[in-house]
């Protein structure tokens, strides 16, 4: 099993949704996170009073993936959410050593 | 069928009495009004206006020191206020005549306004008693202690408000132009007695108090502009009350006054926006919103003596002038003025003080008498240079009676309360550690 962190564009997370429930990718966790990369940020000014705001607000998805379908749900995630421009974030994938639904105790790839 | 002389000079006698009472009917009405208006701007405009601009920590804080200021300056203004600024006294403060009210009542008062009852000329006095310390908070937002606001407030509405109320517009006053004063200064609806008092004790605070934790390192960016664009927008249509209900009636000159209020924002709108724009690149919302407060705090003097061009000029000036106030002057010096209370109040109150003595004319308000019973000429436009003069000296009484009063109040403070609260709640926020609630419980 893996892991896949995506952190998007957040304007992007209803197309990355969709792409995914068209593969059958329907278990996922949302959050809003803040943070920055090669994008830069921007400058607000209150009164006189400026602000260089580089966290910038985005997207983070996680889900758990069986090894076979890492790759398909990995370009999923990458077409859904390109526009080609700096910012639109990035995709990790970690090992998982164990998967168990809390309502039956299924394990592993039937817990997905 | 002819009449008997004495039975039509009864019926006259009757249509005056009709014609008088519907008069005093039509000010009443627009004096009440008025005077809501002005409550309007303290709750919940101001609470409002400064609200947004705080972090969220501290929104509750900020919102509840205006509002506390509407319930304490009232029963202040009841038990003694009103009688220390009306009551006829010495030059500098009112007498005790009119303790708890005494004597207040539904007759007139012809010294101030003939044309309404008595007990509604002190509501509507006392909703400028209830902004004008409400103001001041702006300057040490984020970081006073409740209890010590509290016994500031009462010390400074003594010290300060009253006798500086009493100076202007009391019977007898030092410098009320309409009653005979040694130093006749014109100040509409309080140029000197509200904004330069508020704007120079808030200064004063300002330094006092020091700096919020983390000043300007950490981010202080206001925390809901909405609030405060709504705010301001309330301030503005209080300001017709404020201004246009200082006439005291329902007159022309109210009217006039209104009018010069409106024109003033408006331009100091445009005066701050247009000077942002050029320096920074971006006209801001917040810059829109606080050049339209600074044009109403600078017309507020001038609004019932000067004509509408020059309340355009007037207000302009204030939008470029407070502009460079908040972000230049501020800067260079280093106080944290947390919202401008002096940049704005100060700066927009002075200058309008000093403008009103160009600007007045007895085309607008012809209250002021010569000895032979003709309009006094009154500011610059009219010819009477001294004006000038007698406005920078009242402005200067206003300044130094504000600086050292509240330098005075705030050592008092210091020995009793502590004026600062602890580095713990200013970090947790006075919402919290004041108040034990938070405002925005989205969760919930």
């Amino acid at each position: 099993m893996k892991k896949i962190e995506a952190i998007i564009q957040p304007f992007k997370l209803e197309d990355v949704k969709e792409a995914l429930k068209n593969i059958g990718i329907d278990g996922m966790t949302v959050s809003e996170v803040r943070g920055h990369g090669r994008q830069k940020g921007h400058r607000e000014v209150y009164r006189g009073q400026e602000y260089q705001v580089d966290l910038l607000p985005k997207v983070k998805l996680e889900m758990v993936v069986p090894d076979a379908r890492l790759d398909e749900v990995v370009r999923c995630v990458v077409q859904a959410a390109r526009t080609g421009k700096i910012g639109d974030g990035k995709i990790f994938v970690y090992e998982v050593a164990e998967a168990i639904r809390i309502r039956n105790e299924d394990r592993g790839d039937a817990a997905l | 069928m002819a009449q008997e002389p004495a039975e039509i000079h009864e019926r006259l006698k009757s249509l005056e009495a009709a014609a008088s009472a519907a008069q005093s009917a039509g000010d009443n009405a627009w004096m009440l009004v008025s005077a809501a208006l002005v409550l309007l701007m303290t709750g919940p405009g101001l609470a409002l206006f400064y609200g947004g601009l705080v972090r969220k920590k501290n929104v509750l804080g900020t919102m509840m020191q205006s509002f506390a200021l509407m319930v304490l300056a009232t029963v202040l203004w009841a038990i003694v206020g009103y009688s220390l600024a009306f009551a006829e006294g010495t030059p500098v403060v009112g007498g005790f005549q009119y303790l708890f009210l005494n004597g207040v009542g539904a007759a007139p008062n012809a010294d101030y306004a003939a044309g309404i009852p008595h007990q509604t000329f002190m509501i509507f006095q006392l909703m400028f008693a209830i902004i004008t310390p409400a103001l001041i908070s702006g300057a040490f937002a984020e970081r006073m202690k409740f209890s010590a606001m509290l016994l500031f407030m009462t010390l400074w509405m003594l010290i300060v408000y009253y006798p500086m109320a009493h100076m202007v517009w009391g019977k007898g006053g030092l410098m009320n132009a309409f009653s005979g004063g040694a130093l006749p200064c014109f100040d509409f609806a309080g140029g000197t007695v509200v904004h330069i008092t508020s704007g120079v004790s808030a200064l004063v605070c300002a330094l006092y108090l020091g700096k919020r934790r983390g000043y300007p390192s950490e981010s202080m960016k206001p925390h809901n502009l909405v609030l405060s664009f709504i705010g301001a927008c309330l301030l503005w249509v209080g300001w017709f009350g404020f201004n246009a209900g200082s006439a005291l009636g329902s007159s022309a000159l109210a009217t006039s006054a209104f009018v010069a209020t409106h024109f003033g924002a408006s331009a100091a709108a445009l005066g701050w926006m247009l000077a942002e724009w050029i320096r920074t690149g971006k006209p801001s919302v917040l810059g829109a919103i606080s050049g339209a407060v600074g044009g109403l705090v600078a017309i507020t003097p001038a609004s019932g003596f000067v004509k509408p061009m020059p309340a355009l000029l007037i207000g302009f000036a204030a939008g470029v002038v407070c502009y460079f106030m908040v972000t230049s002057v501020k800067q260079k010096f280093g106080y944290d003025d947390s919202l401008d209370a002096f940049g704005v109040h100060g700066a927009g109150g002075t200058l309008g003080a000093l403008l009103t003595g160009v600007f007045a004319t007895n085309a607008v308000n012809d209250a002021l008498k010569d000895a032979a019973g003709n309009p006094a000429p009154l500011g610059l436009v009219d010819g009477h240079w001294a004006q000038l003069f007698y406005q920078l000296a009242g402005s200067a009484i206003a300044w130094v009676l504000a600086a050292v009063g509240t330098l005075v109040i705030l050592k008092i403070c210091d020995a009793l309360t502590g004026v600062r609260v602890n580095p713990d709640h200013e970090i947790s926020g006075l919402d919290l550690s004041l108040h034990g609630e938070e405002a925005y419980n989205l969760e919930s």
